[in-house]
């Protein structure tokens, strides 16, 4: 799958706290979460951000806890992809059950906030700026968990079975 | 080649004889644990899939500790919904009202978790149980559900990280000023995916509330889990908490360690994680003159017993300081009831603090103490990231028992030998 979309810049260390701040963590709507997706950095974003964007960040993204709101916060609002030097790993296992796409490269310091770029997820290329960029391929098993349609379905499957 | 704790574990719930990093497993699991704000979204995986059942009621738990006494409608709703669930499938171990306490605490108390154990949660602090020598790791909503129905989930078999500890303690100096030295020395990233063991002389001496402590902070330091070997101490708690037989690990004398780190810990001194990352870490005696509008003395990771003690210890016949606000959370029902027996009630009381029932509340800004704009707080929690405790323009200074108290008395903050 290749997605083509503007790019959101962000540092290292995005916690969950700042992608989707606890006191909204009683609600599960993602249409709800969205709308205070990086409020405490960024409190415009969520207004501004257009279905397709795609977030380019730093090291350690989506470090803290393992509210599973983070995800959704950032799906609701039609993102359908993070590329980040190196995720979190709770946040990692979290995205990929939420049909968001993650890929680990480091392409923070080559593009700028709105710089259009384009990813095929299911080779890990990146193209940015008139360059090829590999990223970490995604590991076998969560490569398969994605062709099965995500855990969810694998359960799903596995209860039908 | 040997093998670590955590591959033991690992192995022995995958029913194999060896495990390595990085190999995929699929393991039995003894626990899987959610709570107020994690389990409505796995209750929701849950019906979409269309499960009958959990698979054992007896190892499906949940905790209503963080908005609770519930802060709103919907908090309100999310915890009747728990409830019903509960009712519905059996689940033995649900904790709510006066026999809930702040899940990280309440669980090893009531010996739903032993040595040998595979824990999941749907929270980022369960690998607090490690210091049990359990294996036990924070997971999403999604994952749990399939933790729920299934009773396995897979894990990538981490790398280990060697902390050895020697040396002598310095006075109130406790586990999390270790912990937040150790963030100090590797960042918010350094165990990325990896488990972080403790050894040596050192952690022998230390009480098995501030092995919870160390243990629980391994996810700020990026850690799959933090883990504990088994010592008299550990049998001891057991003995008086545990359900069900234990099973000992042992790492191996040729197992593989990605990194090991020597630590003096006579070195460790009252450290203090400043705004707004965890390994922000400085001494609390260098930090000038910081005026602090809240102490929090609670949470998962400093609500026991032992952390209660130092507080009165050192609050006891002192006042809080003016505009300087003191909430102290026990982290359980068993703690409150053993403070207040302890006569540590009278003292707060006496200094001018609030007692708090037992809530996760302010420790991720949830409620029960909230900032204001511009507001610092000492917290004896585990983040301080930007906005964690309320305003995104406040701010969270990390510490431990005795910095937090001698905070609350001169209103900075101050190291303990400061008031004493």
């Amino acid at each position: 799958m290749i997605l083509k979309g503007k790019v959101w810049k962000f540092g290292d260390n995005i916690d969950t706290d700042i992608i989707i701040p606890a006191q909204y963590l009683a609600h599960t709507d993602p249409r709800v979460l969205s709308q205070h997706c990086m409020e405490p950095l960024a409190p415009d974003f969520a207004k501004k951000v257009k279905s397709g964007d795609i977030i380019v960040s730093g090291t350690n993204f989506g470090c803290g806890s393992s509210r599973e709101h983070a995800p959704l916060a950032i799906t609701g609002l039609g993102i359908p992809l993070i590329i980040a030097k190196t995720f979190a790993r709770i946040f990692y296992r979290n995205a990929f059950n939420k049909g968001l796409a993650l890929l680990e490269a480091d392409i923070s310091d080559l593009v700028e906030d709105g710089d259009e770029i384009e990813a095929d997820i299911s080779q890990g290329i990146i193209h940015c700026k008139g360059k090829e960029i590999h990223a970490k391929p995604i590991p076998p098993f969560m490569e398969e968990l994605i062709n099965e349609g995500g855990l969810i379905n694998h359960l799903k499957k596995k209860l039908e079975g | 080649m040997g093998m670590t704790i955590t591959e033991k574990i690992l192995a022995a719930h995958a029913d194999k004889d060896y495990v390595e990093p990085g190999e995929i497993v699929d393991c039995r699991i003894d626990l899987a644990m959610a709570n107020d704000i994690t389990a409505p979204l796995s209750l929701e995986e849950f019906e979409k899939v269309g499960a009958k059942k959990v698979f054992d009621p007896n190892k499906v738990v949940f905790v209503l500790d963080h908005f609770t006494p519930n802060k709103d409608i919907l908090s309100a709703e999310n915890c009747k919904r728990i409830r019903e669930f509960s009712i519905k499938y059996g689940i033995v171990n649900f904790f709510e009202g006066g026999q809930c306490g702040i899940e990280h605490a309440l669980l090893p108390e009531k010996g739903l978790v032993v040595a040998g154990d595979v824990v999941i949660g749907a929270d980022s602090h369960t690998c607090t149980y490690g210091a049990l020598g359990a294996f036990s790791t924070g997971m999403g909503s999604t994952d749990i559900t399939y933790g729920m129905v299934m009773g396995r989930i897979w894990f990538k078999v981490p790398e280990s990280i060697k902390f050895h500890c020697y040396g002598k303690w310095q006075k109130w100096i406790t586990g999390k000023e270790l912990i937040l030295h150790i963030l100090g020395m590797i960042g918010v990233d350094g165990a990325l995916y990896s488990a972080m063991e403790y050894t040596g002389d050192a952690i022998g001496t230390l009480s098995m509330d501030s092995r919870f402590t160390i243990a629980n902070m391994a996810i700020e330091a990026g850690g799959k889990n933090g883990i504990f070997h088994v010592d008299e101490k550990t049998i001891a708690f057991m003995k008086e908490h545990a359900t069900r037989p234990y099973t000992v690990y042992e790492s191996d004398g040729d197992a593989k360690y990605k990194q090991i780190f020597e630590i003096d810990v006579s070195k460790v001194g009252f450290t203090v994680a400043c705004p707004s990352l965890p390994s922000n870490a400085k001494d609390a005696g260098e930090l000038g003159s910081v005026d602090v509008d809240q102490v929090v003395i609670g949470s998962c990771t400093n609500g026991r017993l032992e952390d209660l003690e130092m507080v009165a210890e050192i609050l006891k016949g002192k006042k809080v300081a003016k505009h300087t606000r003191c909430i102290i959370i026990p982290a359980t029902p068993a703690i409150y009831g053993e403070a207040m027996r302890r006569g540590y009630f009278q003292i707060f009381l006496d200094a001018g603090c609030i007692i708090s029932p037992p809530t996760c509340g302010p420790c991720l800004g949830g409620h029960m103490g909230i900032l204001a704009r511009g507001e610092k707080a000492v917290a004896t929690t585990n983040r301080n990231f930007i906005g964690r405790m309320g305003h995104p323009e406040s701010e969270v200074y990390l510490a431990g028992p005795a910095v937090a108290a001698a905070t609350a008395i001169k209103g900075k903050i101050v190291r303990p030998e400061e008031v004493i």
